[in-house]
């Protein structure tokens, strides 16, 4: 078990976005989690990079238990693990090459060579090879994702998260995305989660899929599982339906009533 | 209750006043460290000076004028024109050198630092940082802070230097005072205690406006509106808070 969250508690104000949250990721295997807009996907990916801690329950990853760890120990836990942003949160200061190279010099004292062969290696593997001399602001939405993939995998990390990896882009790009995160599951064994609401995109890669619905996971299993699953909402997400538990109408006064009340 | 408001104005500014205290003790804990990465530090005082150069110059120069016309037209009255070096000399080193060039530097380079500083944490720049096991304070706010505190007075000497010369312009070229007297009289006048106050001012108000506009960078809120409103901030409170210490340490240099 790489990541398991156990029971996890937590809200923002008066509003609670976890309540009673369970969920594991395996080693090896690569983790869905889906969920209509809204539902916290993101902030469960920052419980389990340790950038806020549960109110209650407890997050642990690598066995350990993220709320009982020093800055300095998060730190240490954190270069185990690579995570892609949704718009790639390049440095836009530095140039292609630099932007993949920047953990590796942050990290080591490796000689220069060295650190070119590995961050073109790197490069190679997500197509961009030739980009290396561009600035963030020269690349397109699906090219900045390769890239800050490729920075994410550059320490070789055991873990990799992706938050949101095919929002926004063509279906070239998109296909691309998912080859490589199927293929970086594959080759270097890296333990993935991904984060989405694009049903058929994930469930064409994952191996295990959480439904993340109303601060709790409303179902779990395989995506051939979910689809078949009696509930409800799980299907209503699965179908992509407008209407079904979650309602197509955000909670309002009667039309009429207030249209006719408009005229006066 | 009924000065219920009052109270928590009063509240909020001594909770700011914390914020900002705690957040220039982690600057300064991570400044040493990044003394270690002269690469990034010489890049931010490149930044923060070397591009401000032309408008402190155009300034300082123009400063220096004004002060050559409206110094020569006050001593014309009482037959001392040539004590003109000395008054403008003066002016320059202790009031207008260090306070000009920090009011400009809050504009120029405080508002670029504060904006640069806002996307970063808009477009998550900063959190990758955070993910990646690189503490964004060491990394972004503790080279910008320091390159901010060691181009202040750098910028206030120039700028001051560059009055004189201005000032020189007017009252020997245009207005005839002698160019002798001009540089003798100031040469005699001017002591190194002069120099000193307005280095340490330009020193302090190096501290303040960096550590404001880094600040209102850092904790912007994530947004094209936040960052526009945080930059907005920097410029405000950096040339109160300049004012404000201009008063505090001249009194204080009165009195010692």
């Amino acid at each position: 078990m790489v990541v398991d969250v156990r029971d996890a508690y937590y809200s923002v104000g008066d509003r609670a976005i976890f309540s009673g949250l369970d969920l594991k990721a395996r080693r090896g295997r690569i983790t869905a989690i889906m969920g209509p807009s809204g539902t916290g996907k993101t902030t469960l990916l920052k419980l389990i990079t340790a950038q806020i801690t549960a109110d209650r329950g407890q997050a642990m990853v690598f066995g350990r238990d993220l709320a009982t760890l020093s800055r300095g120990e998060v730190y240490a836990l954190r270069r185990r693990v690579g995570m892609l942003f949704q718009n790639g949160a390049l440095l836009t200061d530095l140039d292609v090459f630099e932007n993949v190279a920047f953990p590796v010099r942050e990290h080591t004292d490796l000689p220069e060579p060295l650190i070119r062969r590995l961050v073109l290696t790197k490069l190679q593997a997500v197509g961009l090879r030739g980009a290396a001399d561009l600035m963030p602001g020269e690349l397109s939405g699906g090219m900045a994702r390769r890239v800050a993939l490729a920075r994410a995998i550059v320490m070789d990390p055991e873990v990799l998260i992706y938050d949101e990896p095919f929002a926004g882009l063509d279906p070239i790009s998109l296909g691309v995305i998912q080859r490589l995160i199927k293929h970086m599951n594959a080759a270097l064994s890296i333990t993935s989660i991904v984060v989405s609401h694009d049903v058929q995109e994930l469930a064409a890669i994952a191996d295990d899929s959480y439904l993340l619905s109303a601060g709790r996971i409303a179902a779990s299993g395989t995506p051939a599982e979910l689809r078949a699953s009696d509930s409800a909402a799980v299907r209503q997400f699965m179908t992509g339906a407008a209407e079904g538990p979650v309602a197509f109408h955000y909670p309002a006064p009667d039309y009429a009533t207030q249209l006719l009340a408009a005229d006066e | 209750m009924s000065n219920g408001g009052g109270n928590s104005i009063v509240f909020e500014g001594v909770r700011r006043l914390g914020a900002v205290t705690i957040f220039l003790g982690q600057l300064l804990a991570q400044c040493l460290p990044s003394l270690g990465r002269p690469r990034l530090l010489v890049h931010q005082i490149y930044n923060a000076g070397a591009r401000s150069l032309i408008i402190i110059m155009l300034s300082g120069l123009f400063v220096g004028m004004v002060l050559g016309l409206q110094g020569f037209q006050l001593l014309q009255r009482f037959g001392s024109e040539e004590a003109l070096g000395t008054a403008a000399a003066l002016g320059l080193l202790k009031e207008l050198g260090p306070v000009v060039t920090a009011l400009l530097f809050a504009g120029r380079a405080g508002t670029a630092l504060t904006s640069e500083i806002g996307l970063m944490r808009a477009t998550d720049q900063l959190t990758a940082m955070e993910i990646m096991a690189v503490d964004p304070l060491r990394y972004v706010a503790a080279p910008r802070f320091l390159g901010g505190v060691i181009a202040m007075p750098l910028l206030a000497g120039i700028f001051s230097v560059i009055g004189l010369y201005g000032a020189q312009l007017i009252g020997v070229v245009l207005m005839r005072v002698d160019r002798g007297v001009f540089w003798s009289q100031m040469q005699g006048a001017v002591g190194l205690r002069d120099v000193m106050e307005g280095l340490v001012k330009s020193l302090v108000f190096g501290v303040a406006c960096s550590l404001i506009a880094v600040n209102e960078g850092y904790h912007a809120e994530p947004t094209a509106a936040g960052v526009g409103l945080a930059t907005t901030r920097t410029v405000v409170a950096s040339s109160v808070v300049v004012l404000l210490l201009d008063y505090v340490l001249t009194a204080a240099f009165l009195q010692g």
